[in-house]
């Protein structure tokens, strides 16, 4: 019935709109993958001859102690990284979200580090790492603070998952702050008639109501932060003892200057499987838990 | 349960989220300090390094101007976000509407759109490498390469935003005019180019941030050319400011000022952009 008002010009007008973007997509997302695909089974050292070398980068990922190091340590960033960040943010959204003085301006005021460029917040921390901490330590006498953060094997990870929960919290307030104001006032009066507070308030009627909200930051944050690069750019270069080294920087480090093109592509197309299994998954367990309700 | 009326303000939470501030104030307080004081006013010392400068002079910022040629990284980063987001907002808008009126009764629309939407699961890592050689080869490895870069990388998040909205939008609209003879180009544009602002307003914001702060693409593709952006003029003089930290950070704060006053006068759409971009 709709479609008989328009005419087939329509149509070709839309597939004018069309191909041309889709080509573009197709020059510069598509082709780049199936070319990196392709690299992964040669070896490469991105510049010279090369040879095919089939599954061989794939056997030797697997054996390869700092591409292994560094899944590790990626990993146990974005996990420690993600709860830090939505614990934090849940409470200050909450606490946003009551009847406070000064709403909007507080509102504005928590978001700024969202807006600021990740390697430049990384290169303000690295000093405040450097220096201000270690010499605050001295201060109060405490040993542990008493060194560098960064320059610790055992603590320099902390210090990043600092810095990029740093930015992150203003982004995932903002997200649950929207989640809490969907929440109809008359939910909670319904629920303290039932005699519900406090922490079982949250639990039974916000935490489900907001459910949305914390799938989408869940997604937001989990691929930031495997992703993570500037914050170790800026922060730790991988180092010290390349206990820092996130996926994306030893391929950058090691793809691009490193002669590990065809290695590296390997390593970059696990990679890109990981994310996908793990966004799949989140989508569809978050999914589950929001059809039980 | 409360009373009927207005309800009292909770000073004491008010309270703590003011002293929580000081989370977000203190890097910010310690940039600029450090940025207006002299090396010789730097001890080892807590206090000495967080006190306020002796003089509030601007020698500092003259002199990072010239090291990390400021003036011309903030042009090369306007130039790119700019004409990111103008034609971010163009060609998306026209793929969104091409899909949004199409996918629902054409499997190859509907194709285009999960062809589309799946690029937002291929992390750069993958595509950088071949992405490097390929705009090498093809002469794009400049600001040029970048921007067309950056449509790439958005157009799966941005399509997927407009082809949502406009599924709210009646078609009712483009029939009328269809009626008057209008063609599906000049309907576009005249019709539902502009009622999609809302949206546009979302890409926009989405789109610049993350190209304003983005150091990885240009990092890799415009490696060879010699021109920086902003952030990327802060890493590759990283090793000119030694261990004058005072020029350094007169330099990041050059590098925040700019984000800082856009995000001052449009926070309130800055804030909707990144809701709307974020729940859709």
């Amino acid at each position: 019935m709709k479609k008989s008002i328009f005419s087939g010009k329509r149509n070709r007008t839309f597939l004018l709109m069309t191909i041309p973007i889709v080509a573009l997509f197709f020059c510069f997302n598509t082709l780049p993958l199936i070319k990196g695909f392709i690299y992964s089974f040669t070896n490469f050292r991105g510049y010279g001859d090369y040879d095919w070398v089939g599954l061989r980068n794939y056997m030797d990922l697997f054996t390869d102690g700092r591409v292994g190091k560094s899944y590790l340590f990626t990993f146990k960033l974005a996990v420690v990284a993600t709860i830090l960040t939505n614990v934090v943010s849940l409470l200050l959204a909450m606490g946003l979200n009551s009847k406070i003085k000064f709403k909007s301006a507080l509102r504005g005021a928590y978001f700024i580090p969202n807006v600021l460029g990740a390697l430049v917040v990384g290169y303000i921390f690295n000093y405040f790492f450097t220096y201000i901490l270690p010499a605050f330590g001295q201060m109060i006498g405490s040993g542990a603070l008493g060194s560098s953060m960064l320059s610790n094997t055992k603590l320099a990870w902390v210090a990043i998952v600092i810095v990029c929960a740093w930015q992150s919290i203003a982004m995932n307030t903002i997200i649950y702050i929207s989640g809490l104001q969907t929440v109809p006032e008359d939910v909670y009066e319904a629920g303290s008639i039932d005699g519900a507070s406090g922490w079982n308030k949250f639990k039974e009627l916000t935490f489900p109501l907001i459910l949305p909200f914390f799938s989408i930051n869940m997604v937001l944050c989990g691929k930031n932060f495997l992703m993570v690069f500037d914050q170790i750019m800026a922060l730790t270069k991988g180092g010290p003892a390349q206990s820092t080294e996130s996926i994306s920087y030893l391929i950058y480090n090691n793809g691009m200057s490193g002669g590990q093109f065809g290695f590296q592509s390997a390593n970059a197309v696990i990679f890109f499987i990981v994310i996908v299994v793990i966004s799949v998954a989140q989508m569809t367990v978050t999914g589950k838990k929001e059809e039980q309700l | 349960m409360k009373k009927v009326g207005k309800e009292q303000v909770n000073w004491p939470l008010t309270i703590v989220l003011i002293l929580g501030l000081i989370t977000v104030a203190f890097p910010l307080y310690m940039t600029i300090v450090i940025a207006f004081k002299q090396p010789s006013e730097m001890t080892n010392s807590v206090a000495g390094i967080l006190s306020l400068p002796r003089s509030f002079s601007l020698a500092n910022f003259k002199e990072a101007m010239e090291v990390t040629d400021f003036w011309r990284s903030l042009g090369n980063s306007i130039l790119i976000t700019v004409i990111t987001v103008v034609l971010s907002v163009l060609i998306h808008s026209m793929l969104g509407y091409a899909i949004g009126r199409n996918s629902a009764d054409s499997k190859f629309y509907k194709f285009i759109y999960l062809y589309i939407v799946s690029g937002m699961f291929v992390p750069f890592a993958i595509l950088m490498m071949p992405l490097v050689k390929q705009t090498a080869e093809m002469g794009l490895g400049n600001m040029a390469g970048v921007i067309i870069l950056y449509i790439v990388f958005y157009m799966p998040m941005n399509v997927l935003l407009y082809s949502g909205y406009l599924k709210n939008i009646p078609i009712a609209l483009e029939e009328a005019a269809c009626i008057d003879g209008a063609t599906t180009w000049t309907t576009y544009w005249k019709i539902i180019f502009p009622i999609m602002k809302p949206m546009h307003a979302t890409v926009a914001v989405l789109t610049a941030l993350g190209t304003w702060n983005d150091v990885m693409t240009p990092l890799v593709i415009m490696s060879g050319t010699g021109k920086n952006t902003l952030p990327l003029a802060q890493l590759n003089f990283q090793t000119q400011f030694g261990t004058n930290y005072n020029l350094a950070f007169a330099s990041y704060l050059l590098a925040l000022i700019p984000i800082l006053i856009f995000y001052i006068i449009c926070q309130k759409q800055i804030l909707n952009g990144v809701v709307n971009g974020a729940v859709k």
